[in-house]
C-alpha cells in the first residue's frame, strides 16, 4: 500500500513552508498557536501532518491558503506554492491560488457543501473562476469531474442537491469541486474523520487513486494513525503548535523517535494489549496562553531532564529523512536516544508477547451465570408520516429485532456504521425510546412497556454515558450538580452527605475533588467524560450503557477513559453495553461482539471468535476495512481488502431478502429473497448468513 | 396633615418590582456564584455606565410614582375643627419637585432658551403718546427669561452665563464625588488617595468606578445646566398649550417605564412556560399551544389590542364611580393597556422558545436526565430554562424597546394612553401635527426622540453585559 519513501528533501517540492507561525488575537494580545513550522511536500507525495485536537493543524492548513479567521494573525515565516510567495500575493491573485493552485477537502462534507445550490452549480461555480469554460463546455467537464471520483450516473447527479446524496457521495462531490481547478496541490483536512470505515476506506482509495493520476502533492490533516499509515508517504508530528518529529511513514512506523509519538502509538487499543491497561500521556496539552518555556512536552514527558525545561530543542537528525525536535537525539545523547528507541521497540515487542499471556478475560468465565439482561426480539419502529392528516404511510425499521443477553461483569460490545441502529437498541433498554415489540428483561424483569413510575426504581440499576461530552452536560450547572442530579432523583429517600458522596465518585474517576464548583466548560473533552461516567456511577448501577464514549475523544485521552473503564468493571464489577464502531476498542475491552447491520445482528460471539475468525461477510469487510496504525499487522491480517460497493441502504426501505445482499460479493438468488436465520457456529458463535447452514 | 397620600395601582406594581428587585438583590448578594456573575457585570465598564443611566432614569421614574393630593387652602374664616379638603389633582413628588416648570405655562409654542413665542401675533402696544397701535409682532413670553425684563439683547449672554455657572457647580461637585470614591477606595486597600485616584482612572479596581463616575459626570453635567437654567427659561421649549417640554419629557420616563416593566411582567411567564412546554412535551400539549398562538398571531396585533382597548373603555366610561380622580382613571387604562399588550405579545418569544427547546430536549444532558428518572418539571427548570435565558433576555430588551414604541402607534391611533397622561407616545402623536405646521416644531419631537433613545440604549447594553456575565462559556 504505502509507496517507498522518497527522499524527504527532494530538489523539486511542490509546497515549502519556512518558519511559518500564526497566532489568535484576543483580550488584547495576539497568542502564538503555531510557531516555527517548517516542511515541504513534493508533487506526487503524501504528506500527513498528524496530531491531536488543538494542535493547530488545522490552523496551519487554512494559513497556508489564507483563509485564516478574523481573528487569526500570520506572524512570519514564508509560504511557497512551485516557487511563489504566497504570504506576499494580493488578494485577487490569492483567489485564483486558492482552488487552482491549491484546493482543499474539509472534514464535514455535509455543511461544505451549499444546501440551495444544485451540485453543478457548485462544480461550475468552481469551473467559472478557474477556467474558461461556460455553458455547455462547462457542463461536460463537471461531468467528467464527477465521474472521475466514481459517482454513478453524472449527468443526473449534476441536476441534484447535495441533499439527495449520501455521505460518501458528498464527500467526493467535495472532491470534485476541488478538482475542478485543476489543482497542484490538494489539501485534505481530516478528509473521513466524519465518514464510516467502509466509505472511508473508498474515500481514502479515491484520493490515492487521484493522487497518482494527476501527479499531485497532497497534505493530509488527520489525527488517526490508522490513515497515516495507509496513505502517507512523509509524516509530520504535530504538538502543541509545533512540528516535533518528521519521518519517511516507514521509518515513522518502524521506529517512532520522539516520546510524543511513542506515547501516542503506546495510547493505541489493540488485542495485544488486551485486559491490560493502556499507556497514557500524564497532564493535557497546554493552553496557548501558557506554554511551558523549554521544550513544548517537557511538563508530560517521562524522560524530561532540566534541560528540557529550559531549552526549545533544534532538530536532530535521526536517521535517513527522519528527524527529531528532542534533546535525547541530540549531540552527546546518541548513547540515552538508542537506549530509547531500544525501549519503544521492546515495549511493543513485549507488548504483543504479553497479549498472548494475558488471560483473555471472556474465555475462561463460565457461561452458568444468569444474564443480567437479555433483549429478545427488541424492535423500535419509527413511523413516518406524510400528508395534512400525518397519516402514517410506512416504518424506519431502525431497531428491527435484535436478541442480545449481556451477563454481570461482563462487556458486550455492539458494533456497526452509523444509522444501523445501534444507539436506539441502548436509549430503547433503558425506555428512553419505547420499544415496538420484543421484550426487554433486566434479572430476569420485563421492563419493556413499563410505566414510568414503575419503571424509576429500575433506572438506578443501569444508566449510559453519551458519545459527545460536549453536548452531554449541562452547562448551566456546576459539576456537583450534575454528578448529584441522579442521587437527588433516584436516591431522595435515602439521608446522606451528598457533597461526600460527590467527592467519592470524582475521585473514583480520577478527578480533582475541587471540580465540584467548576462549570464543565472548564474541563477539556476527557475530563468530561470522565464526570459523565461519573454521573452515571453516583446511582451505582449494575449495567452501563456506553455510547461511543471515546469517539468524540484524542487516542491519549481515549487510552485513559478505556483505562478508568477498565479499572472500574474490575472493581464493581459492572457490565458493559459498548456501542462503537471502533473495532480497536472492542478488542481491548469487550468480552464479547455483536455486529449489527441495517437494525439487525448479522454476527455475535465472543471478541476472538469474530475478530479472528469473522464469517459473515460484512463482518470480514468491515474488519478489513479499518485502517491498521501498524503497516506490519496489517500486512499479517492477511492483505485481502475487501471493499464494500455502495452505501448502507435506508432502514425505511431495507433490501428484500438479506439486507446485505446488494453489497455481498456471495450473494445468492436465495439471499434475495429470504432473510437469512440463525445459525449457531458454535455455543457462543451465531450468524445470520445463507452461506453457512 | 398638608397631604394625603394616593397609591395608584401602577404605584403599587412599580413599588412591588423594586422590592422584588431588591430582594433578588439581597439573595444574589449571598449566593457566591451569582454574586460572582453580579461582580462581572461590575467589572464591565459599559454595562456599569449603562446601568448608571437607567438608575437615573429609575430615580426619574420611582420619584413619580409616589403620589399625593396636596390639601386645599382652608377657606378665609373657616373654624380649625372643619374638614379639610384636598386637591381633586393627584400629583407626584416629581411634581412637586417640578413645580416651577409644571406652573410657568406659556400661551403656545416657544422655541427652547426662547424669550419669544414662536409665532407672530397681533399686538396692541400704547404709544408714548398714549394712542395704541396694532402691530404683528412675536409677544414676549411670560415666564421665558422674565428676569431679563425689556433687556432681551443680553440673553445669550444670560444663558452662557448661566449654564456656565451651573456646570462648574457641576463639575466642582462631581470631582468632589470622585475624590470621596476613590479616598474611600483608597482606604479600604490601604493606598495613598494619589494611588486610589489613578488605580480608578486606570480601571483597576474590580468595580469599573471609572465608567460609573465617567457616567454620572455626564449626567450631573447635564443635570445641572438643565437646573441652572430650567428655573428662568424653558430648555426644551413649550408645546401647543405652552407647556414646558423638559417637564413632559421628564413625566413620560415613568410612562415607558410602566408600560415596558409591566407589560413584559405579563409577557414572561406566559412566553417562557408554553414556549417550553411545547417544544418539551411534543404531541397534542404543543399542537394546543401552536393552534393557540397561531391564532392570536393571525388576527392583526393593532386590531386585537384596538378591540380589548375599546371595550376596557366602554367599561371605565360607564363605571366613573370606580374612580376617585382622573389621575386614578388613567392609570387604570394604562395598566390595562399593559395587561392587554402582555396577552397579545407572547407569541413571539414563545414561539421563539418552543424551537429552542424542541432543539434542547434532543440534547445528550437532558436524556442524561431522564435516564435518572427526573421529574418533567424539574427537566424543564433545571435543564431548558438556564439554557434559553439568555433568548429571554434579548428578547426582553428588544420587546422594551419594541413596546415603548407600541405605545406611541396605538396612542397615534386613539387607544393608547388617557390623553391626559403625558408620554412620549403623545409627545410623538402631536409632534405629528408639528411638523406639519410652517414653520415647523421640531423640539417635543427631538426631545422625545433622545430620552426614548438614551433610555432604550441603556436598557440594551445593560442587557448585554448581564447576558455576557452569566453566560458560563463567557466567564
Amino acid at each position: 500500500m504505502v509507496e517507498p519513501a522518497r527522499n524527504a528533501l527532494e530538489p523539486t517540492s511542490l509546497l515549502e513552508v519556512r518558519n511559518l507561525s500564526l497566532g489568535f488575537a484576543g483580550g488584547g494580545r495576539v497568542l502564538t498557536a503555531v510557531s516555527g513550522l517548517s516542511f515541504s511536500v513534493a508533487a506526487g507525495e503524501t504528506y500527513a501532518l498528524l496530531g491531536e485536537s488543538g494542535c493547530g493543524k488545522s490552523a496551519s492548513a487554512l494559513a497556508l491558503m489564507r483563509l485564516l479567521p478574523a481573528a487569526g494573525r500570520i506572524l512570519g515565516g514564508e509560504v511557497r506554492l512551485e516557487g511563489r510567495d504566497l504570504l506576499g500575493l494580493a488578494e485577487a491573485e490569492m483567489r485564483s491560488v486558492r482552488g487552482g493552485g491549491m484546493a482543499m477537502i474539509f472534514q464535514e462534507p455535509a455543511t461544505s457543501l451549499n444546501p440551495v445550490l444544485t451540485v453543478g452549480r457548485q462544480i461550475g461555480e468552481v469551473l467559472a473562476q478557474h477556467t474558461d469554460l461556460a455553458g455547455e463546455a462547462a457542463r461536460a467537464k463537471a461531468e467528467k469531474l464527477l465521474a472521475a471520483v466514481g459517482i454513478a450516473d453524472p449527468a443526473r447527479r449534476l441536476c441534484e442537491y447535495p441533499f439527495q446524496l449520501s455521505g460518501g457521495m458528498k464527500q467526493r462531490v467535495m472532491i470534485s469541486i476541488a478538482l475542478a481547478g485543476n489543482p497542484r496541490l490538494l489539501v485534505a483536512d481530516e478528509p473521513t474523520t466524519a465518514l464510516d470505515v467502509t466509505i472511508q476506506a473508498q474515500i481514502l482509495d479515491l484520493l490515492q487513486d487521484l493522487q497518482a493520476e494527476r501527479e499531485m502533492g497532497m497534505l493530509l490533516i488527520t489525527h488517526d494513525l490508522g490513515v497515516v499509515a495507509r496513505m502517507a508517504h512523509r509524516v509530520g508530528v504535530m504538538y502543541a503548535g509545533e512540528l516535533v518529529e518528521e519521518a519517511p511513514a516507514a521509518g515513522f512506523f518502524d521506529a517512532p523517535r520522539h516520546p510524543y509519538t511513542q506515547a501516542l502509538f503506546a495510547a493505541l487499543p489493540d488485542l495485544s494489549r488486551r485486559g491490560m491497561r493502556l499507556q497514557t500521556i500524564a497532564g493535557q496539552v497546554p493552553t496557548l496562553a501558557a506554554m511551558p518555556a523549554g521544550c513544548r512536552f517537557a511538563p508530560r514527558c517521562p524522560h524530561a531532564w532540566e534541560r528540557c525545561r529550559s531549552e526549545s530543542p533544534d532538530w536532530s537528525a535521526a536517521g535517513e529523512g527522519h528527524r527529531v525536535r528532542c534533546h535525547l537525539y541530540g549531540e552527546g545523547l546518541e548513547a540515552t536516544a538508542k537506549r530509547l528507541v531500544a525501549e519503544g521497540t521492546e515495549r511493543s515487542r513485549n507488548a504483543s508477547v504479553a497479549g498472548e499471556d494475558a488471560p483473555a478475560p471472556g474465555s475462561a468465565s463460565p457461561p452458568s451465570h444468569p444474564p443480567l439482561l437479555r433483549i429478545a426480539d427488541l424492535q423500535v419502529h419509527f413511523p413516518i408520516r406524510r400528508g395534512v392528516f400525518q397519516r402514517t404511510v410506512g416504518h424506519v425499521r431502525a431497531v428491527d429485532g435484535v436478541s442480545l443477553t449481556l451477563t454481570a461483569g461482563k462487556t458486550l460490545a455492539l458494533v456497526g456504521e452509523s444509522g444501523c441502529g445501534k444507539t436506539t437498541v441502548g436509549k430503547a433498554v433503558l425506555q428512553l425510546l419505547r420499544p415496538t415489540g420484543g421484550s426487554v428483561l433486566l434479572d430476569g424483569r420485563e421492563i419493556a412497556g413499563l410505566s414510568r413510575s414503575a419503571m424509576r426504581p429500575l433506572r438506578r440499576r443501569m444508566q449510559m454515558v453519551f458519545q459527545d461530552p460536549f453536548a452531554s452536560l449541562n452547562p448551566r450547572l456546576r459539576v456537583g450538580e450534575i454528578i448529584a442530579e441522579g442521587l437527588r432523583a433516584l436516591l431522595a429517600g435515602e439521608r446522606r452527605d451528598t457533597a461526600a458522596v460527590v467527592a467519592a465518585l470524582l475521585a473514583q474517576v480520577g478527578l480533582d475533588a475541587g471540580a465540584v464548583d467548576r462549570y464543565p466548560h472548564e474541563f477539556s473533552g476527557g475530563q468530561r467524560q470522565r464526570i459523565a461516567i461519573a454521573r452515571a456511577l453516583a446511582v451505582q448501577p449494575e449495567l452501563l450503557i456506553c455510547d461511543e464514549p471515546t469517539s468524540a475523544l484524542d487516542v491519549s485521552v481515549q487510552a485513559q477513559i478505556l483505562n478508568l473503564l477498565g479499572e472500574l468493571q474490575a472493581s464493581l464489577g459492572l457490565a458493559y453495553l459498548f456501542i462503537t464502531h471502533n473495532f480497536a476498542v472492542v478488542e481491548h475491552l469487550a468480552h464479547e461482539v455483536a455486529v449489527m447491520y441495517l437494525g439487525r445482528i448479522v454476527e455475535r460471539g465472543t471478541v476472538e471468535e469474530v475478530l479472528r475468525q469473522p464469517q459473515h461477510p460484512y463482518t470480514k469487510a468491515l474488519l478489513s476495512a479499518v485502517p491498521a496504525p501498524r503497516p506490519a499487522a496489517a500486512g499479517e491480517a492477511g492483505g485481502s481488502i475487501i471493499r464494500l460497493p455502495g452505501e448502507t441502504p435506508s432502514p425505511a426501505k431495507p433490501p428484500a431478502g438479506c439486507h446485505f445482499h446488494p453489497r455481498c460479493a456471495f450473494a445468492t438468488a436465495e439471499c434475495r429473497e429470504r432473510y437469512p436465520d440463525e445459525r449457531a457456529l458454535s455455543a457462543t458463535r451465531v450468524v445470520r448468513c445463507h452461506l453457512y447452514r | 396633615m398638608p397631604i394625603q397620600p394616593v397609591l395608584l395601582w401602577s404605584d403599587f406594581f412599580i413599588w412591588l418590582l423594586v422590592a422584588a428587585g431588591v430582594g433578588a438583590a439581597w439573595w444574589s448578594a449571598r449566593q457566591p456564584l451569582l454574586a460572582a456573575a453580579w461582580g462581572r457585570v461590575g467589572h464591565n465598564r459599559v454595562g456599569v455606565a449603562a446601568a448608571t443611566l437607567l438608575a437615573a432614569f429609575a430615580l426619574v421614574g420611582l420619584l413619580d410614582s409616589l403620589h399625593y393630593r396636596p390639601q386645599l387652602p382652608a377657606k378665609a374664616g373657616a373654624s380649625p375643627g372643619e374638614k379639610i379638603n384636598y386637591s381633586v389633582e393627584v400629583l407626584s413628588l416629581l411634581d412637586g419637585l417640578l413645580t416651577p416648570l409644571r406652573t410657568r405655562v406659556e400661551k403656545t409654542y416657544s422655541e427652547p432658551l426662547a424669550t419669544r413665542a414662536y409665532a407672530k401675533e397681533m399686538m396692541e402696544v400704547r404709544q408714548e403718546d398714549g394712542s395704541l397701535r396694532t402691530l404683528r409682532d412675536y409677544p414676549r413670553l411670560r415666564f421665558g427669561g422674565a428676569a431679563l425684563g425689556a433687556d432681551e439683547v443680553r440673553a445669550p449672554a444670560d444663558i452662557a452665563g448661566r449654564a456656565l455657572r451651573a456646570l462648574l457647580a457641576g463639575v466642582v461637585g462631581w470631582l468632589a464625588l470622585c475624590a470621596l470614591v476613590s479616598g474611600r477606595l483608597a482606604r479600604k486597600v490601604g493606598v495613598p488617595r494619589r494611588e486610589g485616584w489613578r488605580r480608578v482612572w486606570h480601571g483597576e479596581t474590580t468595580f469599573a468606578w471609572n465608567a460609573l463616575l465617567a457616567a454620572l459626570g455626564v449626567i450631573v453635567a447635564l443635570l445641572a445646566v438643565l437646573v441652572g437654567l430650567g428655573g428662568e427659561y424653558h430648555v426644551f421649549g413649550t408645546d401647543k398649550v405652552g407647556q414646558d417640554v423638559l417637564y413632559q419629557v421628564l413625566k413620560s420616563v415613568r410612562t415607558a417605564l410602566v408600560i415596558g416593566l409591566v407589560t413584559t411582567l405579563v409577557t414572561l411567564p406566559l412566553a417562557v412556560f408554553l414556549g417550553i412546554v411545547a417544544g418539551y412535551f411534543r404531541g397534542w400539549i404543543d399542537d394546543l399551544i401552536q393552534y393557540l398562538y397561531t391564532t392570536l398571531n393571525s388576527i392583526p396585533g393593532v386590531l386585537l389590542i384596538a378591540a380589548a382597548v375599546l371595550m376596557m373603555q366602554v367599561a371605565i366610561d360607564t363605571h366613573p364611580q370606580w374612580f376617585a380622580t382622573a389621575a386614578e382613571r388613567a392609570d387604570l387604562r394604562l395598566l390595562a393597556l399593559c395587561f392587554i399588550l402582555g396577552l397579545t405579545s407572547w407569541t413571539g418569544l414563545a414561539r421563539l422558545l418552543r424551537g429552542e427547546a424542541l432543539k434542547l430536549r434532543e440534547l445528550e444532558y437532558v436524556q442524561a436526565a431522564q435516564a435518572f428518572g427526573v421529574s418533567d418539571l424539574r427537566i424543564l427548570s433545571r435543564h431548558l430554562l438556564p439554557n434559553l435565558m439568555h433568548i429571554v433576555i434579548i428578547a426582553l430588551v428588544m420587546d422594551f424597546s419594541g413596546l415603548v414604541l407600541a405605545e406611541a402607534v396605538l396612542s397615534y391611533v386613539g387607544i393608547g394612553v388617557d390623553p391626559t397622561m403625558i408620554s412620549f407616545g403623545t409627545m410623538i402623536n402631536n409632534a405629528r401635527m408639528e411638523l406639519g405646521r410652517e414653520p415647523a416644531v421640531w423640539w417635543s419631537l427631538t426631545a422625545a426622540f433622545v430620552f426614548m433613545f438614551v433610555l432604550v440604549l441603556a436598557a440594551n447594553l445593560l442587557a448585554d453585559a448581564v447576558r455576557d456575565a452569566f453566560d458560563p462559556r463567557m466567564a
